[in-house]
């Protein structure tokens, strides 16, 4: 395969596609249209299912009954959207049904704008639905990185019967770079023992979030728990660079973790220690690295497009034992190098 | 004395018998209830059509919420209205399969409106069941979106005023008026006549959703006696007289093709 120029939402979107994609259900929103506007080519020249639902609710709630099927289904959104099916989300949680979501976050609260932001850290790693549950959250930096977090994501959703969003941004989104795709691999043609597919020659399978009796419902919470927790164990992921004899870490993921790459070069130039710790899985969170390295460097910089919502996490794993300082944009406003640096450049002094 | 069928004496014939598509277990509804027939009848249809193995259900969230408890098919359960957008997913997945929701007034007409609508008029090949009794039975009997003017339920104490709670919706006169529905009806269940009939509306509702026609959806005017505050049998008389009389009940919309369907 060769590489070849690609916009990050296209590039998501045929990934999927190749990765054996079955299902898409969508509604339009700016910064991730381009996802739907794709699919609507490839999967019907595919004889794949694609439908533009009426809103965001209907869309989830169609991913929900496909993936009930077993089959591969995802959608797309953006905050507003991702609001609208926190309903969905937290009912394929409790059916423990294998989804994937893209979430290309922009500005908010409330309709903000659709510049690129990582305000939904919280809501998608803590909160994605009433209920005691968490999404399987990756962070992709780079249009590669999320082509191949597509696959990735769902090799997890099918391992675990979980909902995996994948947590990109409006740049991420909108940019091109040079990817590779996967070549393109048939659509499984097997069915899931779970899976509803007409109860011929066995008993009716039932598919539901529904457990009346405070203990039948404990039971699936418990069982949640312990997946979410073998979740835990297996399943994080984290890139670093130039930790080894780092005085100062930055912390940052997708976006914001790609820039601070570029903070790294120009402190380095000026033989500032520095070196970058980017989460790949928000949820489960890489923390016992992120506290190994807390035990070596001098200090913590995050650097977040949000007011400090991973922040909150850094500081509950780093647990006060170097101080933790934060730089963050919100509203859309993308944090340049320079101002990084110069942060870089004040803790230095310090 | 029950009789399987191999031991029915020569010269005799099968005339009434237990639908394999109805599970034996007592039902959770309250004496007066008909969910409980419409259920029977859904399950008499699956039969005669042979499609049970073929069949998946979509459970609404009301009463009807354990429906998958008494219909011996697969079945999925749906987020409060978002039925026809689970079963729009699976009939595009499973086109050869038999599809259907079953959906209280609640559901269907007000917390899923848009969901219905949609799937009507993109002429999804579902068959929808959507039961009217003018009340929220399972939290207690508040205004239904289908609640009469002046009936007093739990949320509008003195009566509806529908100047402040506004007026009761007829799905059936919205869903015919989309392009994709083939056929929608709406059908009684409150005495032996109008169940026969509903039956036969629910088979060719089902039959439309075999040949593939479009959607289709059976509406029946149906009780409450718990949050209604009457016995069953006086509110199969008030649901005659007051449901019916405000919902009629005739056949909206009804294509050629479904016309000529044997029901």
């Amino acid at each position: 395969m060769t590489k070849q120029l690609l916009k990050g939402n296209v590039a998501f979107a045929e990934a999927a596609v190749r990765n054996g994609l079955q299902a898409y259900f969508g509604y339009p929103i700016t910064p991730q249209s381009e996802a739907l506007e794709h699919l609507s080519g490839r999967m019907i020249e595919e004889g794949r299912v694609f439908l533009q639902a009426e809103s965001e609710v209907a869309a989830i709630n169609m991913v929900y009954g496909a993936a009930c099927t077993g089959v591969r289904a995802m959608t797309s959104t953006s905050g507003p959207g991702l609001a609208l099916m926190a309903e969905g989300l937290s009912y394929i949680a409790g059916s423990e049904v294998p989804v994937v979501v893209v979430n290309m976050m922009r500005g908010g609260p409330g309709l903000g704008n659709i510049q690129p932001s990582q305000a939904d850290y919280n809501f998608m790693t803590k909160s994605a639905g009433h209920g005691d549950f968490h999404p399987l959250v990756l962070a992709p930096a780079s249009i590669q990185e999320i082509i191949d977090m597509i696959g990735l994501a769902f090799e997890l959703a099918e391992k675990y019967r979980t909902l995996v969003i994948i947590a990109g941004d409006g740049s991420i989104g909108q940019m091109m770079e040079s990817a590779e795709l996967p070549p393109m691999q048939p659509v499984r043609d097997t069915v899931p023992d779970w899976a509803v597919s007409g109860a011929k020659g066995r008993d009716p399978n039932v598919i539901t979030s529904l457990y009346l009796g405070a203990e039948k419902l404990e039971a699936l919470n418990l069982r949640l728990q312990a997946k979410l927790a073998e979740i835990k164990r297996n399943e994080v992921r984290s890139v670093e660079v130039a930790t080894e004899d780092a005085d100062l870490l930055l912390v940052a993921y997708g976006t914001a973790g790609r820039i601070c790459v570029s903070v790294l070069r120009e402190a380095r130039k000026q033989g500032l220690k520095v070196g970058l710790f980017r989460p790949q899985t928000l949820w489960p969170y890489p923390e016992e690295r992120l506290s190994e390295l807390a035990e070596q460097v001098k200090g913590i910089l995050v650097v977040e497009m949000s007011a400090g919502q991973m922040l909150e996490d850094v500081q509950r794993f780093v647990q006060g034992r170097v101080p933790i300082h934060f730089h963050g944009r919100m509203g859309g406003v993308i944090p340049m190098v320079d101002e990084i640096l110069a942060d870089v450049e004040a803790l230095a002094k310090e | 004395m029950t009789l399987t069928r191999t031991e029915i004496p020569e010269g005799m014939e099968l005339v009434y018998s237990y639908p394999d598509s109805l599970t034996k277990v007592s039902s959770h509804y309250c004496p007066g209830c008909v969910h409980g027939i419409v259920h029977r009848l859904v399950a008499e249809v699956l039969d005669e059509l042979g499609v049970r193995e073929n069949t998946i259900g979509v459970a609404p969230v009301g009463c009807s919420v354990l429906i998958y408890n008494y219909i011996n098919t697969d079945f999925v359960g749906a987020a409060h209205g978002r039925a026809p957008a689970m079963a729009t997913a699976i009939k595009r997945i499973y086109p050869d399969k038999v599809v259907f929701t079953y959906q209280g007034d609640g559901d269907i007409a007000a917390i899923g409106t848009a969901e219905i609508i949609h799937a009507a008029n993109r002429g999804e090949p579902i068959t929808t069941i959507a039961i009217n009794n003018a009340i929220y039975g399972m939290t207690g009997g508040q205004m239904a979106p289908t609640t009469l003017p002046g009936m007093v339920t739990t949320s509008t104490p003195t009566g509806r005023n529908c100047e402040v709670a506004g007026y009761p919706v007829k799905l059936s006169e919205i869903l015919a008026q989309t392009a994709g529905a083939v056929y929608i009806t709406r059908q009684s269940a409150t005495d032996i006549v109008g169940i026969r009939k509903t039956k036969r509306a629910i088979k060719r509702a089902f039959l439309a959703q075999i040949h593939g026609l479009g959607f289709a959806c059976v509406e029946v005017l149906a009780t409450c006696p718990t949050n209604w505050n009457i016995g069953p049998w006086e509110a199969m008389q008030w649901a005659k007289e007051h449901l019916g009389g405000f919902y009629p009940v005739e056949t909206f919309k009804m294509t050629d093709e479904v016309k000529a369907l044997k029901a």
